[in-house]
């Protein structure tokens, strides 16, 4: 069985500064797969590649037996692969209803579309009592709350969740991390990419460790969270 | 003559004309940070789209009944050649830095206006536009001319079809969400090229109805129309807060009413005796969008930059 996303020797430049520098990986259906590294490893920018804001520089993307490169954006998420990018950029002054009814721009199953808006609340039920309230206004873990309940509206094969934990308090960070795990048992499949390396190990089938634009280690999750470099260099210990 | 109502009257009609030019303004500013300078010209060609069919119906055709086709005749012109700017003029400069649309906008003004002024058949000097006969109604104590009711009830229509699409259609949600955050707007499969069309398409559709509204009221249009009523529904876009649609109405009318205000009143203010008078109006309408941006820099409904993610 072919995975379900193949990235293969990907380049991706910013003008002539190669931010990633040949990586390759891939997605199981089914599988969490997490990408950990320091600020500038080029996590984010790989994941904005992948969903068609970046443009690669070089490499092949293969989504669900297709292969991705030149297809815009706003064509990519129709073909199932859903972005939640960091900073969480949800639309401030549209209503958390609004919101996740954008996540389903592209779908016209009305009645799928409701179900699925209050699946969102069932998930997130702050989301639900605050319904009508405009986004902006939402604490930052809500927020991300919003932009994961968004992404999930596109009924996406692949769900892509960027730094989903940044900036929460341990509290939110905390719920966040178990309701990935609740997607995890529900069957999502999801490419995570983290800076908290203990969480996002413990809970991924797969896991590559990224420095300056290219992949240094690779293996499961539970080989990462005992390899004693990664403990060195991510988990903060001597 | 300068009775309150008549003045309030005037100032309505004037403003409510400067808030449908102004909805161009705001909307394509709203998205991608342009100031269309050239929207001017959308209006006047407008206008002049409008003739051209109204010239080309058969004599004895009531103007009643031509108004709609006159109104259809002008939003195509006005949209072709807005969509054709977008696409072949600004489209390329995009994600360029911010001044080379800015200059190409202000390039294409003078090349419109050029343009209409060569080829349009005896252009060079004003055509006059068909007026509606009868005498003018009594409305609340202000004399309306009937030319002039056409704004009255065009402006209201569009701005109330506008804000439904914009709050309850899907594209209008795209459309808001392209003017929020428009790569975000990307990852949720919203067309964003297809969003700046639209806007564009939007507001030249309005300048073209208020070029119909401009002709009704002064009975003639001209090539250089559009730099003035461009400039001051500019104006309305910035006073009522850029990137609002609501901010633009609401502009309009304020600055219209301003101008009738200033033209009726100015001279009875002690020591103000000079400033009176149709003369001085576009002044007051500046002096008014300097005061607003000194004490409310975001404009009337305009939001704080810093709200903007």
């Amino acid at each position: 069985m072919t995975a379900l996303l193949e990235v293969e020797d990907l380049r991706v430049a910013y003008g002539k500064i190669e931010a990633v520098k040949g990586i390759s990986f891939s997605v199981e259906a089914g599988q969490v797969v997490t990408l950990i590294g320091t600020n500038g490893a080029g996590k984010t920018t790989t994941l904005r590649t992948l969903s068609g804001l970046l443009k690669p520089a070089g490499g092949r993307i293969t989504f669900d037996g297709q292969p991705l490169n030149g297809i815009p954006a706003h064509k990519i998420v129709s073909l199932g692969l859903a972005h939640s990018p960091e900073g969480r950029h949800i639309f401030p002054r549209l209503t958390i209803t609004e919101n996740l009814l954008l996540g389903a721009y592209l779908r016209s199953d009305k009645a799928g579309i409701e179900k699925d808006v209050q699946r969102a609340y069932d998930l997130f039920p702050i989301l639900g009592e605050r319904r009508k309230q405009a986004a902006g206004t939402l604490s930052g873990g809500e927020q991300q709350m919003l932009a994961m309940g968004r992404a999930l509206m596109s009924q996406p094969k692949l769900l892509m969740l960027d730094e989903p934990s940044m900036g929460l308090s341990p509290i939110m960070m905390q719920k966040i991390m178990e309701t990935i795990v609740e997607l995890k048992a529900a069957g999502t499949t999801i490419l995570l990419v983290e800076q908290n390396a203990q969480a996002a190990l413990s809970l991924a089938d797969q896991g590559h460790v990224m420095e300056v634009g290219k992949v240094v280690l690779s293996g499961t999750g539970s080989d990462l969270l005992h390899d004693e470099s990664v403990r060195k260099a991510y988990l903060g210990e001597d | 003559m300068n009775e309150l109502p008549q003045q309030l009257a005037n100032g309505l009609i004037l403003g409510a004309m400067y808030g449908l030019i102004a909805i161009g303004y705001t909307m394509v500013y709203g998205i991608i940070q342009l100031i269309n300078f050239a929207h001017g010209e959308i209006f006047m060609i407008g206008g002049f789209g409008a003739l051209t069919v109204y010239l080309g119906l058969p004599s004895g055709f009531s103007l009643l009944a031509a108004i709609p086709l006159m109104i259809a005749g002008g939003v195509v012109c006005s949209v072709a050649i807005s969509v054709a700017a977008e696409r072949f003029a600004y489209r390329p400069l995009r994600g360029g830095p911010r001044l080379a649309p800015l200059i190409t906008a202000i390039g294409l003004s003078l090349a419109l206006q050029q343009a209409v002024w060569m080829w349009y058949p005896n252009a060079t000097k004003d055509r006059s536009f068909p007026q509606f006969k009868g005498e003018a109604i009594d409305i609340f104590g202000a004399s309306i001319q009937r030319g002039d009711l056409f704004v009255i009830i065009a402006a209201p229509v569009c701005m109330l079809a506008l804000g439904l699409f914009v709050s309850k259609t899907r594209a209008g949600r795209g459309m808001q969400a392209t003017s929020q955050d428009p790569d975000t707007a990307k990852l949720m499969g919203i067309n964003t090229d297809r969003i700046i069309v639209m806007a564009f398409a939007i507001g030249a559709a309005f300048a073209a109805v208020a070029a119909v509204a401009y002709g009704l009221k002064n009975g003639q249009i001209g090539f250089r129309m559009g730099f003035i009523m461009g400039l001051k529904a500019f104006t309305a876009a910035v006073l009522g807060g850029i990137g609002n649609i609501y901010g633009a109405m609401l502009g309009g009318v304020v600055l219209g009413v301003a101008e009738a205000l200033a033209t009726g009143y100015m001279s009875d203010v002690p020591g103000m005796e000079l400033f009176g008078g149709g003369a001085w109006k576009d002044v007051w309408a500046f002096v008014l969008l300097i005061l607003v941006l000194l004490i409310r820099p975001q404009g009337l409904l305009g939001e704080r930059v810093a709200d903007r993610a």
